[in-house]
């Protein structure tokens, strides 16, 4: 590298693509962006993994009687679903490829602070990645991704232990890209940006790093603990020998609600950068949607109780924790309405990336205003256990967090791979997970409410109508995820090349060129404004 | 950390390419350790929050478990301990004042004093064995032992023993980490890699090193100490 500056022998400008070929470069690489490309590639492979695995449920409840597998097998789909799916797609989406390409472009600094633990993050990912491909492959697993005690430790006879380690071990790399991202955010800004003039996708990944850094290490204590009573038979949760079921679930709860968050903050962080990018104006109330992420983060840690309403919690615990609950409305309430304040008399156009994101703010609305019907104690008594609960989680989950993360990859892909993907194929997709997406899971609001419980491999015939038309919207949705695929592919050869900045967006990232050097910047820049100046932008343009 | 080339590297010993300067470096070293070590508060606190949840729960059975453990031992454990946070500490201050010669000879001693634990823990775990209280493994406590454990309910003291091993065994492996990095320290030392100006790898080191120290400082008096034997 160092003498690369001084042979100059290839045409092409040196980026972080062409800086170094073989694949030595790339597994050993400590640069933020190659390692980013690492995670696009292996989320990418878990998230068709996971899809797979959803696709043989939704042909399974075609028939009421179940129309592919054994019920033995159908539990062990719908585990695996949602452990590769939240585990290992998911969580690590928006931040570990997002923000590891991100987060050092858009405070200025040449890296992450530490290069070789972020690497070290993938390959942590990677071990646990394959522990849990392979205790799919010997035998599966079939606790639900939410492992409960009794039955995950005494009594499931599946492959427990491999999936424990696998979760346990993927939880250390999320850790790690918490800290990295925590301690980048706050010690290698550039000089001149200051905490308000940040873009709020830092906002929200530093919150969601707060996130992994204070809640992983718990589901890490709690797998431990798991696994142990699973291999030694001990009674850590199990009541027949004196442990508490429900010190597990309070455990594994205190993290997993708040890995909610994890996934639905990074795209909260996204949808901000495109609004105000394609509406052409400064995000309405700036500071209030920068703190609104971190009150999200600080009071997601206070509600996992409300996952616990009809479990023998006491019933003054569960007041606390629906009122809690509720509280959480209050910042992604503030959140959605400034976006459509930001919207009011902005000059708006519809490019592939504002279609995602406003894809976003309308589905997690219906996902957010769902979440309160489970938060309140009477209807969730009704409502626990039913397709309700699948079709809110996926509103955010799949409405929300991949809706951001596909927004965001489009909004990003010309300073990624350098190259330009074709926009009508783009909104062509969006559209397509739209109708594909609703067609899916609402109908299942309407089945949870009707009754229909989670987790079952048949159902009683009257709900076949509905069941398939969440089937035939699954097709559709298959579809519109497999479209970005090819035309991504394709860009990287033959998409047009893009300028530096093909939106004209502020922020530092678009002031280097597309794709970045190797060491993001030549010089390292003096931010002088506030984060989407574009006001500034049109008066200069005037 | 400067095996990381770039056109733009200044020249500085120990100055990785992403910083501007060893200041900002040493600055985001320190906070990285210290978040860690909420990672560490965090993932302790999880099975502290546990014991504590089943301490209430059996209180007997805890009070008799603990019975069974040898205080003395644990005290002189303690001691040894704390002995191997003050050489450590005595080490960086070495790094500070650029003492290449005693800096590794605490770097040593603190390894040594940290064998001295991890060997009288070995002796501790034996001893289980003997008699015949590892949960899951070799669990038929008689006489005495059992005469301990009776009031309180033998399988309840089961679950006693379960968070003992699983509190010093994590306890343990954290310290056996340590060892490891404290080898490494050493190794770098004595090829003078650390200045007055460059030694936070010691700095960090010596934190994690106080911080498992500081775990045991809780887990002696919630395991060693349950019911007022003393």
């Amino acid at each position: 590298m160092s003498t690369a500056t001084l042979e100059p022998r290839v045409h092409a400008p040196r980026n972080y693509l062409n800086a170094d070929y073989g694949w030595k470069s790339w597994l050993f690489t400590l640069d933020h962006k190659r390692i980013a490309l690492l995670y696009l590639v292996s989320i990418t492979f878990f998230f068709i993994i996971g899809g797979s695995f959803a696709v043989l449920m939704r042909i399974q409840l075609v028939e009421p009687q179940g129309a592919l597998v054994q019920p033995e097998t159908y539990n062990k789909l719908f585990t695996l679903h949602g452990v590769v799916m939240i585990f290992f797609f998911l969580i690590p989406s928006i931040p570990a490829v997002l923000g590891n390409f991100l987060v050092p472009l858009m405070v200025g600094a040449r890296d992450l602070a530490f290069p070789k633990l972020n690497l070290l993050s993938w390959y942590i990912y990677i071990v646990g990645g394959m522990f849990t491909l392979y205790s799919a492959i010997a035998g599966g697993v079939d606790t639900g991704w939410t492992f409960y005690t009794p039955y995950s430790s005494t009594y499931s006879n599946t492959q427990v232990t491999a999936v424990a380690i696998g979760v346990f071990i993927t939880g250390f790399s999320s850790i790690l890209t918490g800290l990295n991202f925590i301690v980048t955010i706050h010690k290698m800004r550039a000089p001149g940006l200051t905490w308000f003039r940040l873009p709020l996708f830092i906002w929200a990944t530093y919150a969601t790093s707060i996130i992994m850094v204070l809640g992983t290490p718990v589901l890490a204590i709690t797998i431990f603990l798991l696994a142990l009573e699973h291999l030694f038979h001990v009674g850590i949760f199990s009541p027949a020998l004196g442990g508490d079921p429900l010190l597990f679930q309070h455990l594994f709860w205190f993290y997993s609600h708040p890995a909610v968050y994890i996934m639905i903050l990074p795209a909260m962080g996204v949808v901000s950068e495109i609004i105000a990018c394609f509406a052409r104006k400064r995000i309405f109330g700036y500071k209030i949607v920068a703190f609104s992420s971190v009150a999200i983060a600080v009071l997601g840690f206070l509600v996992w109780g409300h996952h616990m309403f009809v479990t023998g919690q006491s019933v003054y615990a569960g007041l606390i924790f629906s009122l809690l609950s509720f509280l959480v409305a209050i910042p992604s309430a503030v959140k959605v309405f400034n976006w459509t304040a930001t919207l009011y008399k902005g000059s708006i156009s519809f490019d592939a990336p504002m279609l995602y994101a406003m894809g976003f703010i309308g589905l997690f609305t219906m996902g957010g205003l769902t979440g309160l019907f489970l938060a309140s104690l009477a209807t969730d008594v009704h409502l626990n256990g039913t397709y309700f609960v699948v079709a809110h989680f996926h509103y955010i989950m799949v409405g929300g967090a991949v809706m951001g993360y596909l927004g965001g990859i489009h909004f990003w892909w010309p300073k990624i791979s350098g190259r330009k993907y074709p926009n009508g194929w783009a909104a062509l997709a969006a559209a397509i997970i739209f109708i594909g997406f609703n067609l899916t899971f609402f109908p299942q609001f309407v089945l949870g409410y009707l009754g229909m419980p989670r987790r079952y491999a048949f159902y009683p015939a009257e709900f076949q109508f509905l069941n398939v038309m969440s089937s035939a919207g699954a097709t559709i949705l298959g579809v519109g995820y497999l479209i970005p695929l090819i035309y991504l592919i394709w860009s990287m050869r033959y998409g047009p090349v893009a300028e530096p900045n093909p939106w004209g967006a502020t922020g530092l990232e678009w002031q280097t060129p597309s794709p970045p050097p190797t060491e993001n910047f030549a010089e390292i820049p003096v931010v002088t404004e506030e984060a989407y100046a574009y006001d500034e932008q049109e008066a200069a343009h005037e | 950390m400067s095996d990381v080339e770039s056109p733009l590297q200044p020249d500085h010993v120990g100055l990785a390419h992403q910083f501007e300067d060893l200041d900002q470096q040493q600055q985001s070293d320190e906070l990285g350790i210290w978040l860690f070590l909420v990672t560490e508060i965090m993932f302790f606190g999880g099975l502290f929050a546990s014991y504590a949840i089943y301490r209430s729960f059996y209180f007997a059975a805890f009070e008799g478990g603990s019975h069974i453990l040898d205080a003395r031992i644990g005290a002189v454990n303690t001691m040894v301990l704390l002995g191997s946070s003050l050489t450590m500490a005595l080490s960086v201050r070495s790094a500070q004042t650029g003492n290449r010669r005693a800096l590794v000879l605490f770097l040593i001693a603190t390894m040594i004093l940290g064998g001295v634990f991890l060997g009288v823990k070995a002796y501790e775990y034996n001893q289980k064995f003997v008699e015949h209280v590892v949960p899951g493994l070799d669990w038929a406590p008689q006489g005495e032992v059992l005469a301990h454990l009776a009031p309180g309910g033998v399988q309840h003291a089961q679950l006693y023993f379960i968070f003992y091993f699983a509190m010093t065994g994590l306890h343990a492996i954290h310290m056996v980490i340590g060892m490891g990095l404290l080898l490494w320290l050493v190794l770098r030392g004595r090829k003078g890699s650390f200045t007055p100006q460059y030694f936070a790898p010691v700095e960090v080191v010596g934190l994690y090193w106080h911080f498992v120290d500081i775990v045991w400082i809780f887990l002696f008096p919630l395991l060693y100490l349950i019911g007022g034997r003393y």
